[in-house]
């Protein structure tokens, strides 16, 4: 029987939105406050969802373990505490939370294995929340 | 393909009552939604647009506009309003959940420019809540 499994994540960073194709004026007007030179800071709440069948001898879908492992490593250890402009994924991509999310999606993607990855979801404040669930799936 | 959600709140008064029934039978189906008086909620909205990521702004939508739109639409019309009295789509629609979230759908579908709009989530309280995806 397959079941889903959610677990949230926390990770505080900093960012700045700015495009280097657009003008000082076209960046204030898309971004705003955003644009704001020095840059502000959020506490992201990370959802991952992963899906698999439930296993008869452990009665999980994987062992939270293995789950805690990949996203500290590959993601806490990552992007908690830094300016999320001074990394390198973000060298060319401005850092919003819909490319944050499409980052976070294919590292994951990448180091856990033990499920189906099936969906991130990120709260960038309690009220804006952005999910991606890869390019293969429908989604609801 | 991104989905993007956005939260807003407000709070309004309602009742339930059909007036092709009795009050009996408006009593049996609504219980205490029937009383004429009215009551109120907050309600809870989280709007659902989807697509993909713009390549030069990153962003799917401007969430500037999209909070302008929602406010203008739905909060500005519905925030410490009586429903039934105030909103033109109550006048012969009873404001149940259900036909809250169908109507804010079409408030939003005709004007949401900036995004495609994927769902409507309404809760009337924390443990209650619909969902609207534009079916017939």
């Amino acid at each position: 029987m397959k079941a889903h499994l959610t677990r949230r994540y926390m990770l505080a960073a900093s960012h700045r939105l700015h495009a280097p194709t657009l003008s000082d004026e076209q960046n204030q007007a898309v971004y705003g406050k955003c644009n704001n030179p020095h840059g502000h800071g959020h506490n992201y709440a990370v959802e991952v969802t992963v899906s698999g069948p439930v296993s008869v001898e452990t009665g999980m879908v994987c062992n939270l373990v293995d789950l805690d492992e990949a996203v500290q490593r590959s993601v806490i250890e990552r992007f908690d505490h830094q300016n999320l402009n001074t990394l390198t994924e973000f060298a060319d991509l401005v850092p919003t939370t819909e490319n944050l999310l499409e980052v976070i999606f294919h590292k994951l993607k990448q180091s856990f294995h033990s499920a189906h990855l099936e969906k991130i979801r990120i709260e960038e404040t309690s009220m804006n929340s952005f999910e991606y669930a890869g390019e293969e799936q429908p989604h609801r | 393909m991104i989905y993007l959600t956005r939260k807003s709140e407000f709070s309004a008064s309602h009742y339930y009552h059909n007036p092709q029934w009795t009050d009996e039978e408006n009593r049996r189906v609504f219980g205490k939604c029937a009383n004429l008086n009215g009551h109120g909620h907050n309600y809870t909205l989280e709007v659902t647009v989807k697509g993909e990521i713009d390549p030069t702004t990153g962003f799917v939508v401007d969430l500037k506009q999209l909070k302008e739109i929602l406010n203008r639409e739905v909060v500005d019309a519905m925030d410490h309003r009586h429903l039934n009295k105030e909103v033109p789509e109550f006048a012969a629609k009873i404001p149940t959940t259900e036909n809250i979230a169908i109507a804010i759908w079409q408030r939003l579908h005709e004007k949401l420019k900036v995004a495609k709009l994927h769902r409507v989530r309404l809760y009337e309280m924390p443990d209650l809540f619909v969902d609207f995806y534009g079916e017939a």
